[in-house]
């Protein structure tokens, strides 16, 4: 049952999206969800609404699963609405006992919903086209300058890299330590959340002591295989900027104008 | 020429009691020499606790001699200049397939270590689909490593190795987590290896099966070489081989048992097919 949980939530379609540069993607979700917040209006939205509905379109990645990532979120939700609905001063529209709606109201939360959706939207582009590997892959790359102030870019992606690698390989391990103390007759159902908390201390100590194990092995194998550190490393996929990344970033590059324009548009015209 | 030559070889280390006081010493390695030939086949035979595996990383420069000397490829493993160059020479592949398994996909795996010695690009991309296809895992390199079994896991480590093209391939217990399937897979490609490549190969194992066709056995007991010599003469010694707790192959120790009871069989039987044959002449 616990080994069901991937990590990440890579959905794969051969599609453009897919094949693009993480950097690109990276930079591209950045620049997306900073262009949310500089829209003014609804009819702002209407550049960004047609930018997300064409990257969807293009990525084949079904709408289903870009709306798996909100229910995350209803709550978050309904409470923006909810407060925003109510408690936002301005004409009144419906008035039920001490509750009113007022027009500023409908529209802010309106307005706020929209943003929240399109964030998480966004966001889950990414996540659903990228492996996870690319995406660190793509994260080294991208803040090697930072290398220069003493960051350790490199360790801190093959660290995330090894994490991913292990997260089942410990998810197994868990269900199995789970089963050999339930065979021994512990009980993890039952009794309140005190109670089961301790009752999970049979499982996280022989688990640790497998994990510290495990990571002593491995930086043993590392190590014999003259893993060193990245300084002199070469790459097996080394990231390189292709035409459709390069055409990629010029369509941002159009989209940022776009909604900065409209913007314009709409400052001094409405 | 002499790919591994160990020279009177200790090693030591210490057990502390509970105020972090050296409470004794404990010698695991004690007083071997070793020569390795270019191309051979060795096995290295033992009970747990032999010192088998402590060896084992001795040739790798995993740990450094206490006392004597090793060398690998002609280069001293105590001089830390050498260390990068005598793991390239000599690859190691560990017992756990999970633990020493670092691409979360098998072709990157096998990347791994033509990357860490700054191969170019190009040339990884040859060397992977070179040891992949030594190993007989083309078919699987985009696969992840957690889907695989035991022994196709073991074959990607053993790909790892290759990839970075050393002259000695050293297997610590590589079949000990492995089912008998597992066990055979592993084997078959290290042998191949040996065959093929002619990569000196250095196999630690107690199952005594996986032994019977190197060209030299070396069985170790209380880190002290006890009996070392071609798999026939070896296991012609089943008393002796019982003493230092190993377990003979079925059809050896079968030839042994009918032997004592008066049946006149030729000494160290390996295979069926060799009991078989002496069976079918004495009767």
């Amino acid at each position: 049952m616990i080994r069901d949980i991937t990590i990440g939530q890579y959905y794969p379609t051969n599609s453009v999206i897919h094949r693009l540069d993480p950097r690109v993607k990276l930079a591209g979700t950045m620049i997306f969800l900073i262009s949310l917040f500089l829209v003014k209006g609804f009819t702002g939205y209407i550049i960004t609404t047609i930018f997300l509905g064409a990257v969807i379109k293009i990525s084949h990645v079904p709408l289903k699963f870009m709306l798996k990532g909100l229910k995350a979120i209803f709550l978050l939700l309904i409470f923006s609405v909810t407060f925003n609905l109510f408690l936002t001063s301005g004409e009144v529209l419906i008035q039920v006992w001490i509750f009113k709606i007022t027009k500023e109201g409908v529209y802010i939360a309106g307005f706020m919903a929209i943003r929240l959706i399109y964030l998480i939207i966004g966001t889950s582009i990414m996540t659903l086209t990228t492996t996870p590997n690319e995406l660190t892959d793509g994260l080294e790359k991208a803040l090697k300058p930072l290398n220069k102030i003493r960051v350790p870019v490199h360790e801190i992606s093959m660290m995330m890299s090894i994490a991913l690698r292990f997260i089942p390989i410990l998810l197994e391990e868990t269900d199995k330590i789970m089963k050999a103390q339930m065979a021994r007759g512990a009980d993890f159902e039952n009794g309140n959340i005190l109670q089961r908390a301790k009752n999970m201390i049979p499982i996280l100590v022989p688990l640790f002591i497998s994990a510290f194990r495990r990571a002593n092995d491995l930086a043993m194998a590392m190590e014999a295989r003259c893993y060193r550190g990245g300084e002199g490393r070469t790459k097996m996929k080394p990231l390189k900027y292709k035409k459709r990344d390069r055409i990629a970033y010029f369509i941002l590059g159009i989209y940022v104008i776009g909604v900065l324009g409209m913007n314009m548009v709409i400052g001094n015209f409405l | 020429m002499k790919i591994i030559k160990i020279k009177d070889l200790i090693y030591e280390y210490a057990k502390y009691d509970e105020e972090g006081n050296i409470a004794e010493m404990n010698r695991a390695i004690d007083d071997v020499n070793l020569d390795v030939k270019q191309g051979d086949f060795i096995a290295i035979l033992g009970h747990n606790g032999s010192g088998k595996s402590t060896l084992a990383k001795h040739l790798n420069a995993i740990l450094i001699p206490a006392e004597g000397i090793v060398w690998v490829g002609g280069k001293d493993t105590k001089d830390e200049s050498n260390i990068w160059d005598i793991r390239q020479t000599a690859g190691m592949v560990f017992q756990n397939p999970d633990n020493q398994i670092i691409g979360s996909i098998v072709e990157e795996d096998v990347g791994f270590g033509p990357e860490n010695i700054g191969v170019e690009t190009d040339d990884i991309w040859k060397r992977v689909d070179m040891a992949l296809r030594a190993v007989n895992m083309t078919a699987y390199r985009n696969h992840s490593p957690n889907k695989l079994s035991g022994g196709q896991k073991q074959r990607v480590a053993i790909a790892g190795v290759v990839a970075m093209k050393p002259q000695c391939i050293i297997l610590d217990e590589p079949t000990a987590m492995l089912d008998p399937l597992g066990r055979k897979e592993v084997i078959q490609t290290v042998k191949e290896l040996n065959e093929k490549e002619k990569v000196t190969i250095i196999l630690i194992t107690h199952y005594m099966e996986e032994v019977i066709f190197a060209d030299h056995v070396i069985v170790m007991d209380g880190g002290k070489v006890v009996m070392q010599g071609k798999p026939r003469e070896i296991f012609s010694q089943v008393e002796k081989l019982k003493e230092y707790r190993l377990d003979v192959p079925q059809v050896t120790e079968l030839a042994h048992e009918l032997k004592k009871e008066g049946v006149f069989l030729p000494d160290g039987i390996l295979t069926i097919e060799e009991f078989v044959n002496a069976m079918a002449e004495f009767l």
